[in-house]
């Protein structure tokens, strides 16, 4: 059976209250998850204080000012701080998106900060993403080709270009996977909303030409057949993307395909 | 704790080749299932409160026997199949085994005697 409660070492407790900021009249409370495997403690949730004031207008800005001002040891990923590089992927009061383009506004009351969800926490907010990016690589995600002709540049009809927007765009956040129930479940064996889409991307490219056996390595009741269209994976992208159209189509080209 | 690499875990043991005609029956299934239940209803409602007899003589008829034949072939292979699936999803090892056996078990038993039970009553 599943697991659907969290085990014994894994549930959260009640975490410190770092004090308000001293004179500040536009304050908000920052809930954040907190785990550090060295310390041998289950989880818990700090309560943090900022003046808004004096913070930038994104979820990623107060995490940066929390960490330069008031908890250094405050860990997660982020980069590009313009939701390019997926790094800063989080569940952010109770949604998966990026830290970097959810702004403040968007929140009612207290910010609730978690790592993605059903994930393997490495430290605070930093979820285990070897598996996500190992699927990613088992569709093989770039271009295949059997004949040698064109030497130079293969061309692209601009109605074949098209068909490649709403799935290059996709930077691999990892948002869409972990909000799928299916994924949650069965995560070993289903390939997961990014990397279907991923799929749909080289399959769909009209320069590939390994379609067929692309197709055939998809053709399995979990790798592809586990996506029950919940579509969670479609309202949390952060960047507007829709992987449960693209998987959609990796399954009406099996069904056109086969009869 | 096993030692595999991360692209071993990922790539399990291939493609089992299979799904998509598991896929396009529980989709042509639902679409049959979305005609001929509604259908049934409004037999078995037209017949609801008439004698054992009316009744009787209502199933008889080619048309209601037909549909009640399929209603019951073409809906228990779709809850075998979409059971399967809720099976697959949340249980594991021996005990999805057992589960997915039963539930094979219970469906073409239903059938069996609907079948059964629809001959009598038509013959």
């Amino acid at each position: 059976m599943v697991e659907f409660a969290l085990p014994k070492n894994s549930r959260i407790r009640t975490g410190k209250t770092w004090p308000k900021p001293a004179g500040a009249t536009n304050v908000r409370a920052f809930r954040i998850y907190r785990w550090n495997p060295d310390d041998g403690e289950n989880p818990r949730v700090d309560t943090y204080h900022l003046d808004m004031d004096k913070c930038g207008p994104m979820v990623l800005d107060a995490l940066i000012k929390i960490k330069n001002e008031i908890d250094p040891t405050l860990t997660f990923r982020r980069s590009c701080r313009e939701g390019i590089c997926g790094s800063c992927a989080m569940n952010i009061d109770g949604i998966n998106t990026l830290a970097c383009i959810y702004g403040l506004d968007e929140i009612k009351g207290d910010v609730k900060i978690y790592p993605l969800p059903h994930t393997a926490v490495v430290k605070d907010l930093i979820p285990d993403l070897n598996h996500f990016y190992a699927q990613h690589a088992s569709i093989m995600p770039w271009l295949e080709t059997k004949t040698n002709n064109p030497a130079k540049e293969w061309k692209q009809s601009i109605t074949d270009r098209k068909k490649l927007d709403g799935l290059y765009e996709c930077v691999m956040c990892a948002c869409c996977s972990t909000s799928c129930p299916s994924y949650w479940w069965n995560s070993d064996k289903y390939l997961g909303p990014a990397a279907l889409l991923h799929a749909y991307r080289w399959i769909v490219d009209s320069r590939d030409e390994l379609t067929g056996e692309r197709l055939d390595e998809l053709e399995d009741p979990f790798k592809l057949y586990r996506c029950h269209t919940i579509m969670n994976c479609t309202k949390t992208c952060p960047k507007g993307l829709n992987p449960a159209k693209a998987i959609a189509e990796i399954k009406k080209m099996m069904v056109e395909r086969a009869i | 704790m096993r030692y595999l690499t991360d692209r071993k875990r990922a790539e399990g043991r291939g493609a089992a080749r299979s799904g998509t005609e598991h896929h396009w029956y529980m989709q042509a299934s639902a679409v049959g299932l979305a005609l001929i239940v509604p259908t049934l209803i409004y037999i078995i409602g037209r017949a609801i409160g008439s004698g054992h007899d009316a009744v009787l003589a209502t199933f008889a008829r080619p048309v209601p026997a037909i549909l009640t034949g399929l209603a019951l072939v073409v809906g228990m292979q779709h809850f075998r199949r979409g059971a399967q699936m809720a099976i697959e999803d949340y249980f594991r090892k021996s005990t999805k085994k057992t589960l997915i056996m039963l539930v094979i078990t219970l469906s073409y038993g239903i059938t069996a005697t609907g079948l059964f039970a629809l001959a009598k009553i038509v013959l």
